[in-house]
């Protein structure tokens, strides 16, 4: 076991874990360190181990005293529940005010990420942050090109402190008009490039709401939009999509905002696609753990609860704007300008997600590094807003990012073999994404991450999941399906979008698949490598060179070959206990009988790495 | 009859075929007595064979002079045919009308079937209850095969062949099945290997509103029970339903006649209720409009899943009194043969790791529901489509495989067979040309129809090399232990090979299970090679020397 080096800050012995869903318990002890509380189970041969960040810390709540004890139950924005019974409610007490007084650091030089060293030299740190490069992708794509350029307009983050430094603009779109557009535009966000189609030249570019008001004009806008569009030869119209409910941004007028009205813009086309805003989507799946998280849950409530919660309706609603976008690009050849309000959640999703339905690159690992970059990091998505890294405005926290991983896993089910990666992968970038352990999404925009240095004091997490980037491997992926299928059309019938187990219950093992399929296949395509090797360099053992004549190489060992037996000797499992399931009201006597191996779907899901 | 009389219009041509998700198709509609055919008549094109049985529930529509048929399967495919010619158009309908719903079984398309294939292992004869006897035998003497219903006469839904314990003579028997539903008195259904307990079943015993009891039958149950030990007796109804079977004249085994043994209620719907779970699922299925929560409200509604949670719970339940009590379990609801049948093949295939493979499996359904007197030819006379009234319809079997299917995607490596097996037999039990799944009991389906002299069974097609191919699970390792699913809603899914079979496109997953096979396939070939490499290179070392 390999602590932080803080040491201890406190531990308490004799604390009980319960399950969350039946009525087993474990016993062990809790150490609280000034990065992670963890649990280590006594008495067990296979002690088990829960180290729970304190970043990853959404509550702690102290119920009352019971005769066993004092209950604490913590709630984990990678939604892991932990309900441990502290037998002295002192000692009790003393873990929840030590937790409540860490879990939400109030600056940033507090977080993990200034203080996690994994072992690595500064080549090996700098080099981890150049792995991605924008100005690459802007190239892959084909873009300077000769109707879009970088505009140096907001290298000092003058224009829009939240937009990145460097960003593309029609050629046409002259200094003056950006100014005067960026001034019409909430937050100075206005009209840039993020995605270039080249094959029909045309753009997908982003931006905030208008300073419309009921009847407001600025020309440098307008101009700005006819820039986009004469950029493309394909087609004379844009699209714009509004990615709000129209009350929404009928609403927003009122406040001298709102949206582009069609009579001041030539030639576009307006559309609102209706995905709702921050404050709905938080209590969307808070609704969605309530239900889920109920213990004897009946089929009629959990479908019920899906339901009234909302949350698959805005993930399909979210997917049906990225399908919209995709057939207005790849379709029509038109170029298409999305915006929400502020144009950093809405505006993100569809335009990340209609990027990976286009573009074959967005669904290999390093791809959809890229894309996360470009789209999220960026241009400023608040990660540390959304995702609650300081102590700040409950308001402002909500699950936008997370919804789009899940959009995209829900692609994934679809179209099994587009995807380099499977579901850890995003599982895994859904969990750094609230560990504060990286840099890479710390604070609210590119501006503020600069100030914070965090490529000079922190790591990259593309490095990290790069490194490891055989455990997220799809087995099943086929590289040239993106030659094929370049464009993917996913259906988005209502009975093809899922509830995804493995994001919201990746620590209820009970609830899972005993043996996984995804598992199985990586271990055989591990094993085929293998083999494939040991087969050449049998046949370039001397002896055999002898035999046909072939120069010479070094033999290999044979007893990789035998690994392939023991990986199989875990897979045969029983899953779980009947009890643990509750079947029914049999007080059975359970527990005399030692707990089978059990497949582990987690790869590294649950360990920290430190 | 002759089947030319009910074919007024034998053939239609410049017909028009849509199917979902495939191009449409123009050519000739032939009817024949137990097929629609359409085909286009040139070379290279698929023709679509129907058969009469399979279709479920036809509408007509006519715009002009030319009308539309949208043809419902009981395989819950829908498809559409444009016909030139309103006459046409209705004597076809007509005719499929009658074709599909022929009151007679002797005339259905099995007896009528030629393969044409060499049958090399009739199926007929392969899950022999004599066969399986010498097996129990192996392996305890406390059971004997008694031939008490030789001639269907003690209880009509029995096979000739019944498996009771030793010491229980034919006369008790006789006794018991006065007492029992149907004469279904209690017979083996499953002996675990592990500690020796057993599993029996039977039809609710009946004590009527005036408590009667019978001593043979409290004698005969509880000549299973070890010394000193408990049995439990699993309900599949409600004790409320269980209340009022009394008055019927039906009813439970009362706490103070059966003092050994302990009673468990669960809630397994009757028939008619499962039949209108069926027609709602696909219903909600059906519903192409695109709004979120019309779906899960329709799905819920439909109860669907609620079904199948319980009727997996019941079935975890036995096994678990019989593998980690170590106790008798008696099954039953009140015929016997619908929910009690789900719960025993269930537990079974937890229980036993033989029912989990492609043989085991085909014999546990011809044990557990053939033998055991699931009344196919009632349930599966109409699917999801019917309308109107039913007599006795119910997707029994089908929430069976369903159930199977859930095991199944929990434990992807210890199924000898693939979905697509279940998805077979699923078929075959609505619409066929083997002679299988016919009938309503062995009685029926021996002595009456004679059907392993008249027709072929399913499984002398299936087994066939070339055949199994297709239905064989390329994941498969054998697992020995008993296996516990997840009963949580979270855990359980629809399960899309039917339901959503023809409102999808299957291509990208079809693609992707032919990877997964393709890695298997290639791990194998270079484990004989590198094999065979070692081989040699001892040889040459060998010679070396």
């Amino acid at each position: 076991m390999h602590y932080p080096f803080y040491g201890w800050l406190q531990h308490v012995e004799q604390v009980r874990l319960l399950d969350r869903f039946s009525n087993k318990s474990t016993t062990g002890t809790l150490h609280l360190t000034a990065t992670h509380l963890i649990f280590v189970e006594s008495n067990s041969t296979s002690a088990q181990e829960i180290w729970i960040l304190h970043h990853h810390i959404a509550s702690v709540e102290k119920l009352s005293l019971t005769t066993s004890g004092c209950p604490l139950v913590i709630q984990c924005r990678n939604f892991r529940m932990v309900h441990f019974v502290v037998p002295r409610e002192r000692d009790c007490h003393d873990v929840y005010s030590s937790l409540l007084r860490l879990l939400r650091p109030e600056s940033y030089d507090e977080l993990y990420a200034f203080s996690y060293n994994p072992k690595q030299n500064d080549r090996q740190r700098e080099e981890g942050w150049q792995l991605i490069d924008l100005a690459a992708e802007f190239e892959r794509m084909g873009v300077p090109c000769d109707q879009w350029q970088l505009t140096d307009v907001n290298r000092d983050y003058k224009v829009c402190e939240t937009y990145p430094r460097d960003l593309y603009v029609p050629i046409t779109a002259s200094k003056p008009i950006i100014m005067g557009s960026s001034k019409f535009r909430s937050k100075g966000r206005f009209p840039v490039l993020t995605y270039f189609y080249q094959e029909k030249k045309a753009a997908v570019c982003r931006s905030s709401q208008p300073l419309s008001g009921f009847s407001a004009r600025c020309l440098e806008d307008e101009h700005m939009l006819q820039a986009v569009s004469k950029a493309n030869p394909n087609t004379r119209y844009i699209y714009v999509i509004d990615t709000r409910p129209k009350l929404n941004a009928l609403a927003n007028r009122a406040a001298g905002k709102g949206y582009e009205n069609e009579d001041n813009y030539s030639n576009i086309r307006f559309q609102f696609v209706g995905i709702e805003n921050i404050h709905v989507m938080r209590s969307s799946l808070q609704k969605l753990q309530e239900v889920v998280g109920t213990r004897a849950l009946s089929v009629t409530d959990y479908l019920v609860g899906l339901e009234n919660s909302g949350w698959l309706r805005h993930v399909k609603a979210i997917v049906d704007a990225a399908i919209f976008l995709t057939r207005a690009v790849t379709v029509e050849g038109a170029s298409v300008l999305v915006h929400c309000s502020d144009g950093w959640d809405r505006t993100a999703q569809v335009c990340s997600l209609g990027s990976l339905l286009m573009d074959p690159y967005y669904r290999t690992i390093k791809g959809f590094m890229v894309l996360i970059e470009k789209d999220w990091i960026s241009f400023g998505h608040k990660f540390a807003d959304r995702c609650d890294q300081l102590d700040g405005d409950p308001k402002e926290v909500s699950p936008i990012f997370t919804q789009f991983l899940e959009c995209v896993w829900q692609l994934t089910e679809q179209f099994p073999q587009a995807f380099q990666f499977s579901e850890w992968f995003l599982i895994q970038i859904h969990e750094h994404v609230h560990s504060c352990q990286f840099g890479n999404f710390l604070g609210n925009s590119q501006r503020q991450r600069e100030e914070l240095q965090v490529k000079e004091k922190t790591h990259s997490l593309w490095a990290h999941l790069l490194s490891g980037q055989q455990n997220y491997l799809n087995p099943l992926y086929c590289p040239s399906y993106g030659y094929t299928n370049p464009v993917l059309e996913p259906s988005t019938l209502p009975c093809h979008f899922k509830f995804w187990r493995n994001m919201y219950h990746q620590f209820d093992r009970p609830m899972h698949p005993r043996q996984s399929i995804l598992k199985q296949a990586l271990t055989l395509k591990e094993n085929n490598r293998e083999l494939e090797s040991i087969a050449q360099n049998l046949l370039l053992t001397p002896i055999f060179l002898r035999v046909e004549a072939c120069p010479p190489a070094p033999s290999v060992s044979l007893q990789k070959l035998q690994n392939r037996k023991e990986v199989d000797g875990d897979r045969t499992v029983e899953g779980g206990s009947a009890t643990e399931n509750g079947y029914g009201e049999l007080p059975l006597s359970c527990g005399s009988k030692p707990e089978p191996a059990m497949v582990s779907l987690e790869f590294g899901v649950a360990r920290m790495t430190c | 009859m002759e089947f030319a009389e009910l074919i007024k219009t034998p053939r239609v041509d410049g017909v028009v075929l849509h199917r979902p998700f495939l191009p449409l198709v123009e050519g000739t509609l032939c009817l024949t007595g137990h097929h629609l055919i359409l085909s286009s008549r040139q070379d290279n094109t698929e023709e679509l064979w129907l058969l009469h049985a399979d279709i479920d529930f036809i509408e007509k529509r006519f715009v002009g002079s030319s009308g539309t048929i949208i043809v419902k399967c009981k395989d819950l495919r829908i498809i559409q045919l444009d016909i030139p010619g309103m006459e046409e158009c209705l004597n076809i309908a007509s005719s499929i009308e009658a074709l599909s719903t022929l009151d007679s079984v002797s005339l259905m398309y099995p007896f009528f079937y030629r393969p044409m294939f060499e049958v090399i292992e009739d199926g007929w004869n392969l899950f022999l209850p004599e066969e399986s006897f010498k097996d129990l035998e192996s392996m305890t003497d406390e059971w004997r095969l008694s031939e008490v219903n030789r001639d269907f006469s003690i209880c009509p839904s029995y096979p000739p062949l019944v498996v009771v314990p030793k010491d229980t003579d034919d006369d008790t028997l006789l006794k018991v099945a006065s007492f029992r539903h149907g004469g279904r008195f209690p017979v083996l259904s499953y002996y675990h290997k592990k500690n020796g307990m057993v599993m029996m079943r039977a039809g609710q015993p009946l004590i009527g509103p005036n408590g009667r009891r019978c001593k043979e039958d409290e004698k005969l149950i509880n000549a299973t029970l070890r010394a000193g030990k408990r049995g439990y007796i699993i309900d599949t109804r409600a004790t409320a339903v269980a209340q009022q079977a009394k008055a019927r004249g039906g009813g439970f085994e009362q706490e103070a006649n059966y003092p050994q043994w302990r009673r468990i209620h669960k809630t397994i719907e009757r028939y008619s209720v499962l039949q209108d779970s069926l027609i709602k699922l696909v219903e909600a299925c059906n519903d192409q409009s695109h709004s979120m929560d019309r779906w899960l409200s329709k799905l819920e509604a439909s109860n669907w899943l609620s079904h199948i949670k319980e009727i997996l719970t019941t079935a975890c339940l036995a096994a678990q009194c019989i593998d980690r009590e170590g106790a008798t379990v008696l099954v039953h609801g009140t015929e016997g043969t619908d929910s009690t049948l789900q719960v025993t093949s269930l537990a079974q295939i937890l229980l036993d790791p033989s029912c989990r493979t492609i043989r085991g499996f085909q014999a546990l359904v011809e044990r557990e529901w053939l033998q055991a007197g699931h009344p196919f030819q009632h349930r599966c006379a109409q699917s999801a489509y019917s309308s109107g009234k039913l007599h006795g319809e119910a997707p029994i079997f089908l929430l069976f495989l369903d159930c199977t299917w859930q095991i199944l995607r929990q434990f992807p490596c210890s199924f000898e067979f693939n979905e697509n097996f279940l998805v077979l037999l699923f078929e075959h039990a609505y619409a066929t040309q083997f002679g299988t799944f016919l009938g309503n009991s062995a009685a029926e389906r021996s002595a009456t129809l004679k059907l392993p002299q008249k027709t072929v069974s399913l499984w002398s097609w299936v087994n066939r090399p070339q055949e199994m191919e297709g239905f064989v699970n390329p994941l498969y390792e054998p697992n020995s232990l008993v296996i516990w699913p997840s009963v949580a809603p979270q855990s359980l899914q629809l399960w899309e090979g039917v339901f959503l079979r023809w409102n999808r496109s299957s291509k990208c997953l079809d693609e992707a299970y032919e990877e997964m096979v393709h890695i298997i396939e290639y791990n194998k070939e270079l484990q004989k090679k590198v094999n065979s490499l070692r081989r040699q290179l001892a040889q040459l070392e060998t010679e070396e020397i």
